[in-house]
């Protein structure tokens, strides 16, 4: 393959041929350790196959070669080749260490977001009790996220944040950061979670100092300011309901939410049900309770994490579908 | 006259081995069904794990081909997570666990000690038997539903999804049992059965290794076996041990789970090393360079390496301080591991090396070994494996370790006691060829893969961004050529058993004892008494034209020189 070919893929997010670009203080001390340990590993490997490439060309038998003496144990060389990597090994311990109190120590001062995963979406939940899909921070100011998980474990990774962390279901696991560069950073799962556990990507989205509060302010308006069938549509988009349920007819983890309002569906049960209001307010409070013939019961609730005048944004949405 | 020389006569002799062996004593099915003969049920085990290897292998192509683009290219998402589970699955439990004790560790060791079989023939047959039980459960489990939870199983998507994990766990949980009985039954032949002359100190390095691996393999594998009772009771009953919708803890799983998985590492790579050793020693024509040193450490990683599970979670909320002493406890096991590699290295120093096919694999394997070793260091430290934990890095790193290592090494076991085994020598042109390609198209699937970790692309990703195409293509090429290569190698055998020349008692001139036998050996080892003698003794060996292999050199020979007459 042609090396140019690929420095030119490695640098089209701004990255180095090894990383993406650095978004953080603390990327830039990981990348650092990474290139020592490289440094190290590249002179050892060098060493090692390059005796045994020598070796092989010297010692190897032929016609008129004859075997010298060579002793089958030496102490001191023993010694010395244990010792010698020990101490490297204790330098790079140390300095994973250092980097991972760091990557784990909060400042005193921060901002909390937090973040619910489920299958296969994100929940970024700001102080204000906005929630949206992508993670919105200012820039320059350490952020700190409270996680937990809906269903199985997810894992949170930001690579050019160099960071990541499990979700897991019942506990609150956290993490911080602090950008120093204004963009739009991937965000993905790195813990697999099932079907859709490749599609489970979101952005990072670093606003530049002083401009966070005014996104954040225009953003929990934006409900109350679009009409209810296009704020569902909105929340639909936002909040994960597309990974499972589609608009138009095809069936997806979910059934579709197209021209099925005011007819009656088939429940697992074998009961039938009419999907109205109360029943779609139902399946999004407590999807377990009638779950439709052919579907598996895997949606989450959205309990606590739907506000009324969001439900009812999403039914009109779903009411608007023909 | 070298073996190099000697393939080039390449006299085929199409005749069946006349002398009685354990091949051609007694026929039939049952023979080979209700065989309590170590050999045969070695064969049984080669030709079974190499057929789960072949599955594991598919499973592996289609990963990649579906890789071939960032959407959808030949199946969607479900599928490719039932496959990469199945690949996992498949070439862990069936292939690299059992692989080198039970096809390599049945067939040599009992020979390398003098001992007509090991010490208890029907459990080892019972334990070829639960391997297949196991295996037809797995396979079950495919059949019924498949499996999409990873070969990791982690609680509560195992407990929660609907595909058959109950089938695979009891699968797993049988071939667990299979495990025991071989590290039971070894354990027990080489503290038995040794000849009396030979000490814990004159025992061949491989045997060291297997003895090691033995114990793992009593000690850690009921942990797996209750843990996986657990999430089928969790599963079948749900009595909440993991799941936290009924007060258990997800968390747990990953310590038990992973108590019996990180030893099953060193299951997997210590008998490999075992078989470097002894084919670097051989065809250096040295004897190993710090034979205790290499003992001892085998042991030590052993016991170490129960120490250190909790590696593989250092992203999963475990307390700062585990993280810390977990990473330390890492760094501590990986020194013997590598000082190893340098003992192999002083084995080769002022030797006389031939490049022989198990020899061109044991290089390979320093070679991919060292890699795999080496890139450890980034996952064990602990700033950068919070990066680099779940992506294609580790993907890279454990398959440098595992098949770099691993599978190499049992290649080399393969062409390296093929003679004993068979009694028929193989073409040795294309047994390197087969070992250059292994070597090139290895690197060609697995270094991209180091790229794209540090670049960020997850682990299981079904879909993955379109900048990382061309390394994703570079490794799906890579995959098809290795596993090419892989059919040159087994084609050179099976051409072998056809066409290849009789094997000689000792083609290679090693000093350890089932070479003292003939190729292939009588039903009970050995017609006579194998003399006394270090396994490393390699002076002790003569070329003999006549023989067109190795025998022991008689004492006025031995005065002459130190030097190797088989020039
Ligand atoms: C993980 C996939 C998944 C996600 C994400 C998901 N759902 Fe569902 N949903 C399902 C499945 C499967 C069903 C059918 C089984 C059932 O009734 O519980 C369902 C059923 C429904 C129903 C009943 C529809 C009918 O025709 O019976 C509604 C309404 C619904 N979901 C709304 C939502 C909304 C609103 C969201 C986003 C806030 C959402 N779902 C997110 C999987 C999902
Ligand atoms: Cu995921
Ligand atoms: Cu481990």
């Amino acid at each position: 393959m042609d090396p140019k070919t690929m420095m030119a893929v490695s640098e089209t997010d701004g990255g180095s041929f090894w990383f993406p670009t650095a978004g953080t203080q603390i990327a830039k001390e990981v990348d650092g350790l990474f290139y020592f340990i490289l440094a190290l590993s590249t002179f050892f490997f060098l060493l090692i196959v390059g005796l045994m490439l020598v070796f092989v060309v010297i010692y190897r038998r032929r016609p008129g070669y004859a075997r010298k003496f060579a002793p089958d144990h030496n102490s001191t060389l023993e010694v010395v080749w244990s010792v010698i990597p020990a101490i490297l090994l204790i330098l790079i311990f140390f300095q994973g260490f250092t980097g991972f109190l760091d990557m784990r120590t909060p400042p005193a001062e921060t901002y909390e977001i937090k973040v619910v995963a489920k299958k296969w979406s994100w929940a970024f939940q700001y102080p204000n009790g906005y929630i949206e899909g992508e993670l919105h921070v200012p820039v320059d100011r350490a952020v700190k996220l409270t996680m937990t998980s809906d269903d199985v474990i997810h894992s949170l990774y930001i690579p050019s944040f160099r960071i990541k962390m499990d979700l897991v279901p019942g506990r609150y696991s956290s993490m911080w950061f602090q950008a120093n560069q204004v963009g739009d950073f991937p965000l993905l799962c790195a813990e697999y979670c099932g079907t859709k556990h490749s599609d489970m990507l979101s952005r990072v989205i670093v606003h530049p100092s002083g401009e966070f509060e005014k996104w954040l302010e225009q953003a929990s308006n934006l409900m109350s300011t679009l009409p209810p069938p296009e704020a569902g549509k909105l929340l639909y988009n936002r909040r994960g309901c597309a990974q499972c349920h589609s608009m138009d007819a095809t069936a997806r983890t979910g059934p579709s939410f197209s021209g099925t309002f005011g007819t009656s569906q088939p429940l697992a049960d074998g009961t039938t049900v009419l999907i109205d209001e109360n029943y779609i307010r139902e399946s999004i409070l407590e999807p377990m309770a009638k779950v439709r013939a052919g579907y598996r019961p895997v949606m989450p609730s959205y309990k606590g994490q739907l506000k009324d005048l969001e439900i009812d944004a999403i039914i009109e949405f779903i009411k608007s579908l023909k | 006259m070298s073996v190099l020389q000697m393939e080039t006569e390449s006299a085929a002799v199409n005749e069946r081995p006349s002398a009685e062996n354990y091949l051609n004593c007694s026929h039939g099915f049952w023979s080979w069904a209700a065989t309590r003969d170590h050999k045969r049920i070695a064969i049984m085990y080669l030709i079974s794990v190499l057929g789960a290897f072949l599955l594991g292998g598919i499973f592996a192509i289609l990963i990649r081909m579906e890789l071939w683009t960032p959407q959808r290219t030949i199946m969607d998402h479900d599928t490719y997570n039932h496959t990469f589970t199945l690949h996992g699955a498949v070439m862990t439990f069936l292939f690299i666990i059992p692989s080198i004790p039970a096809a390599w560790g049945n067939f040599v060791l009992p020979v390398m000690l003098g001992a007509k079989d090991v010490a208890f023939p029907k459990m080892n047959l019972a334990s070829y038997y639960l391997w297949v039980g196991g295996a037809l459960f797995l396979l079950a489990a495919i059949v019924l539903g498949g499996l999409d939870t990873g070969w990791t199983f982690y609680t509560p998507y195992s407990t929660t999804t609907n595909s058959s994990v109950i089938t695979a766990s009891i699968g797993v949980f049988i071939l667990g049992f299979s495990s025991i009985f071989t590290g039971l039954n070894f354990i027990v032949t080489m503290h038995t059965m040794r000849p009396v002359w030979m000490t814990w100190f004159r025992m061949p390095l491989f045997l060291w290794s297997l003895y090691a691996t033995s114990i793992i393999q009593v000690l850690a594998t009921p942990v797996l076996g209750i843990t996986l009772t657990l999430l089928v009771a969790e599963r079948a009953l749900g009595i909440g041990i993991f799941d936290p919708k009924l007060g258990g803890d997800p968390v747990l799983f990953q310590h038990f789970f992973w108590f019996y998985s990180h030893p099953a590492v060193y299951i997997m790579i210590l008998p490999a090393m075992g078989i470097i050793s002894e084919i670097i020693s051989v065809f250096s024509r040295k004897p190993i360079f710090g034979y205790r040193f290499v003992a001892y450490s085998s042991i030590a990683i052993a016991l170490l390496g129960f120490l250190v599970w909790g590696h593989h979670m250092f992203t999963s909320g475990q307390s700062r301080i585990s993280a810390i002493v977990f990473s330390a406890l890492t760094f501590s096991v990986s020194i013997p591991s590598g000082i190893k590699v340098f003992n192999w290295l002083a084995t080769m120093y002022r030797g006389s090396i031939i490049l022989t096919t198990p020899m061109c694999y044991a290089l390979s394997f320093i070679f991919l070994f060292t890699i795999g070793g080496l890139t450890g260091l980034f996952l064990g430290a602990l700033a950068t494996d919070i990066h680099l934990h779940d992506t294609y890095f580790v993907v890279a790193h454990f398959h440098y370790v595992m098949m770099g290592g691993t599978l190499v090494s049992f290649i080399a076991g393969l062409f390296y006691w093929w003679p004993k085994m068979t009694g028929r020598m193989y073409s040795e042109f294309w047994g390197r060829l087969g070992c250059f390609g292994v070597f090139a198209a290895f690197n060609l699937t697995f270094f991209p893969q180091f790229i794209l970790g540090a670049r960020g692309m997850p682990r299981r990703y079904y879909n993955y961004p379109p900048e990382f195409q061309l390394y994703h293509q570079i490794s799906t090429v890579g995959a098809f050529l290795l596993g090419a290569s892989l059919f040159v190698a087994a084609f050179t055998l099976i051409h072998s058993l056809f066409r290849g020349r009789k094997a000689p008692a000792n083609p290679w001139g090693a000093a350890s004892l089932e070479w003292q036998t003939s190729s292939p050996p009588p039903l009970h080892n050995f017609e006579s008494d194998p003399c006394a003698g270090d396994p490393y003794d390699l002076d002790s060996q003569i070329y003999d034209p006549d023989l067109s292999g190795y025998r022991f050199r008689v004492e006025s020979e031995r005065l002459h020189s130190t030097n190797d007459s088989a020039i």
